[in-house]
This record gives structure tokens, C-alpha cells and sequence, in this order.
């Protein structure tokens, strides 16, 4: 509509500026647990439109599956598991003023970092747009995070595997062999379970799109991963299937195969390109192409496990407070 | 400006007005089962509107599909957790802070959550 005045479209960021700071307030003053869960996944949601109005779609996916979806669940089964703390004493005013002190001081030392950079801010945006060409990807994100700096990813996606190692390690003794059942919770409702017949469906094909569409657009792997990981425990939620027990070989396999394929391209990039994760000229797409679809797979097993907690015994998943 | 974008402007500001009031309705109503249903009109209907009136805006067809499909999704998440929220109240799970809301439900033994 060229013949409108219309308003600055910065204006519709005040109010969302504003609702940031409240709820970020709120969350800091609720002293329910289960309430300040439920707050902190409408915060990223709000995190995630920022992130839009700055332009960093893919920062916002991420945002929006991980922070807005999958670290709520993650969190409010923490809660149900920790129940409502009762008849503990507040903390004594001068560890409440310390820590009130320690996060302003936080706060204002990040401010100054970054009032006080130059405009615009020392960034490699030109070096990566020099260079993109030769990836053959057109999203820089996706070319930054597999190509010029592959080894971070590949550390990543190492660390996602060791995480879901450390939470096994947290399994009783004669819990080791069964399956994780942190999600058990109560009998699912019809609606859930309707929900969760007719979202995975869905929720696959736009996992799929999303690992796809990273290459040229917004998305990736990790987004993709997080997705599909949502669509698992969503029917784990329900009841209409069940974590897979820790000795299953194929689950092993998923979570190793994506840092495991990564590193052996990565290795023969050695022989092949010069380099270390280097790729040979010609088989750069279809390298990197595998790469992030096993990536996809490996992200998205790595944090549904990492959703369903460590391997428990049957009936006693839910410790109390007392009891643990 | 063409018939296009009086149908736009026309139906977001209505859906925009069923937002309004459906937030109006959370802050206002007495107990959580109505201030549910203040919310859930603001899902179906409130949204209905403003995807209807962007869809002129859209291309055809992967643009006003997708502004249909978000539409669904929303729909389906919406009444999903309305009914889950409602069963859990229902069965007496949940932190009401108001007494107006644990009032007004006869019989409604408060067990805790677990």
C-alpha cells in the first residue's frame, strides 16, 4: 500500500520490549515453581519474536523449539518431580541483597559491553559473504555453521551425545536396562492424546522442511532436530509409545551416528581437501548435505532422550522431595 | 487502495477488537474455567479474523495455505490445552489463587498434584 502512511514499523516494538521486561521481572519474583516454568516458555516465545524483529530467523527457530517448547517440558517435569517446596524458610536478606547485587552487576556490566560498541560492531559478515559462494549454501548461518566453522558444530553435536551419557549415569543401579519414564505422568487425557495423534504427522514434515529448507533459508539440523524431538515426546506424553530402553542398539546408533559421520568426512577431508574438515571442491553440497542429515537424526534422538530423563525403574519415577 | 485492503483492514481491526476484549475477559472474569473461554474465543475467532483478513494479502496458493494451516495448528493446540487445563481444574490440580474460582466449584476436593 503505497498510498498509506503507515507508521514506523519500529513502534510495534515498544510494547514488545516492554512485555519482555515485565515477564522477565515476574519470573524473577514468582515463587512457584510450576508458574515461573510456565513463564519462562511464554519468555521465549517472546525471545523468539525478537529475535524476527532483528532480523535472525534462525536464532528464532531455535529459540522458539528449544526455549519456547522443549526446555519447558523439560523444566516443568523437573517441577512436578521437585514438588512444591513446603515450609522451607526464605533465604536471610543479606543472600538475597548479594545475589539481587551480583545479577544488577551482571546486568550492568553486559549494558557497557555493549553501549560501548562501535556501530556497527566488528563482525566477519563481509568475510562470510566473500566466501559463501564456495559452500554452495545460501544461507550464510548454515555455511558459517558447517563449513567455516565446522569444528565448533562438530564439538556440539559431540556434546549433545555426552549429555545424554551423563543423564544415564544418573540412573540407579537396578534401573540400568529400562527405559526412561520421567514423561509418565498420570493418566493422558483424550485430548492429549488426540493432539498427539494428529500433530506427529504434521510435526515430521516440518522437521523435514526445516533440515531441508536450512541450506538456502532459515533452519537446520538443530531446529529440525528439535522439532522432531518435540514430536516424540509429545506420543511419549501420551502414552501412545514409550521411550526406547537405554541398551536399544538402534537408539545408540542415532545418537553417535550424526558426530560419528561428521568426523570421519571431516577426517578424510584431510587426505581429500588439505585440510581438516575441509571439503574437496564438486562434493561440497552433497557432503555437507549428509552431514546435516544425520545431524538432523542425532540432534533430534539426543534431545528426546534428553527429554525423557534417565532410565527408572517402573512406579518409581516420581521420587519426592523427602525421598531423594 | 484497493477492495484488497479494505477487506484487510476491515477484518484484522475486528479481530483485533475480539482480542481485546478476549484480554479484557482474562484480566476481568471471576474463575478460570470463563477466563478460559475468554481466551479460547480469542484463539478461534480473534485469530480467525486476522488470517482471514491477511489472506487478500498472500500469494497464491503456498501463502494463504500456510496462513490456513497456522490457523488449524493454533486451533488444534488451543482447544487441546483448554481441554487439559479445564480437566485439571477439573480434578482439582492447579494453584487458583483466588478463592472465587475454588468457590465456585461444588464438590471440588483440592488434592495435590502428583
Amino acid at each position: 500500500m503505497p498510498d498509506l502512511p503507515l507508521p514506523d514499523a519500529r513502534f510495534a516494538d515498544i510494547p514488545l520490549g516492554l512485555a519482555l521486561l515485565v515477564l522477565a521481572l515476574w519470573l524473577i519474583a514468582t515463587r512457584r515453581d510450576r508458574s515461573a516454568v510456565i513463564g519462562f516458555t511464554a519468555y521465549g516465545l517472546l525471545v523468539a519474536v525478537v529475535w524476527v524483529r532483528l532480523g535472525a530467523i534462525d536464532v528464532a527457530l531455535t529459540e522458539a523449539a528449544l526455549g519456547g517448547g522443549l526446555m519447558g517440558l523439560l523444566l516443568l517435569t523437573a517441577a512436578a518431580r521437585l514438588g512444591e517446596p513446603r515450609g522451607q524458610p526464605a533465604p536471610p536478606m543479606f543472600m538475597r541483597l548479594l545475589v539481587g547485587l551480583l545479577c544488577v552487576g551482571v546486568t550492568g556490566v553486559l549494558a557497557v559491553v555493549v553501549l560501548s560498541l562501535p556501530t556497527p560492531a566488528p563482525n566477519l559478515v563481509a568475510a562470510v559473504a566473500e566466501h559463501q559462494h564456495t559452500t554452495e549454501l545460501g544461507n550464510p548461518v548454515a555455511a558459517v555453521l558447517v563449513a567455516f566453522r565446522a569444528v565448533d558444530t562438530l564439538l556440539e553435536s559431540v556434546v549433545l551425545a555426552l549429555a545424554v551419557i551423563v543423564l544415564w549415569s544418573f540412573a540407579p543401579d537396578a534401573a540400568w536396562g529400562e527405559r526412561p519414564r520421567t514423561l509418565e505422568l498420570g493418566t493422558p487425557g483424550p485430548a492429549l492424546v488426540l493432539l498427539a495423534r494428529l500433530l506427529p504427522p504434521l510435526g515430521l514434515v516440518v522437521g523435514v522442511h526445516l533440515f531441508w529448507a536450512g541450506a538456502d533459508d532459515p533452519g537446520g539440523p538443530f531446529q529440525a532436530g528439535a522439532v522432531l524431538a518435540a514430536m516424540a515426546t509429545l506420543m511419549w506424553l501420551a502414552r501412545l509409545g514409550a521411550p526406547p530402553p537405554v541398551q536399544s542398539r538402534l537408539t545408540r546408533v542415532g545418537l553417535v551416528v550424526g558426530p560419528l559421520v561428521f568426523l570421519l568426512i571431516g577426517l578424510a577431508g584431510v587426505v581429500a581437501a588439505d585440510a581438516f574438515l575441509g571439503y574437496p571442491e564438486g562434493l561440497t553440497k552433497p557432503l555437507i548435505l549428509i552431514i546435516e542429515a544425520v545431524k538432523t537424526l542425532s540432534v533430534a534422538v539426543a534431545l528426546a532422550l534428553l527429554v525423557a530423563g534417565p532410565p527408572a525403574l517402573p512406579g518409581n519415577h516420581l521420587p519426592s522431595r523427602a525421598a531423594s | 487502495m484497493d477492495w484488497r485492503d479494505v477487506l484487510t483492514l476491515t477484518l484484522v481491526s475486528l479481530g483485533a477488537l475480539f482480542f481485546v476484549a478476549g484480554y479484557v475477559g482474562l484480566a476481568r472474569f471471576p474463575n478460570a474455567l470463563s477466563r478460559m473461554h475468554a481466551l479460547s474465543e480469542v484463539d478461534t475467532v480473534g485469530l480467525g479474523l486476522v488470517i482471514l483478513g491477511l489472506l487478500p494479502q498472500a500469494s497464491w496458493p503456498f501463502g494463504m495455505l500456510k496462513l490456513i494451516a497456522l490457523w488449524l495448528v493454533v486451533l488444534l493446540a488451543g482447544g487441546t490445552t483448554g481441554q487439559m487445563l479445564a480437566g485439571a481444574i477439573h480434578a482439582g490440580i492447579g494453584d487458583n489463587d483466588d478463592a472465587a474460582s475454588a468457590g465456585s466449584k461444588p464438590g471440588n476436593s483440592r488434592r495435590s498434584a502428583g
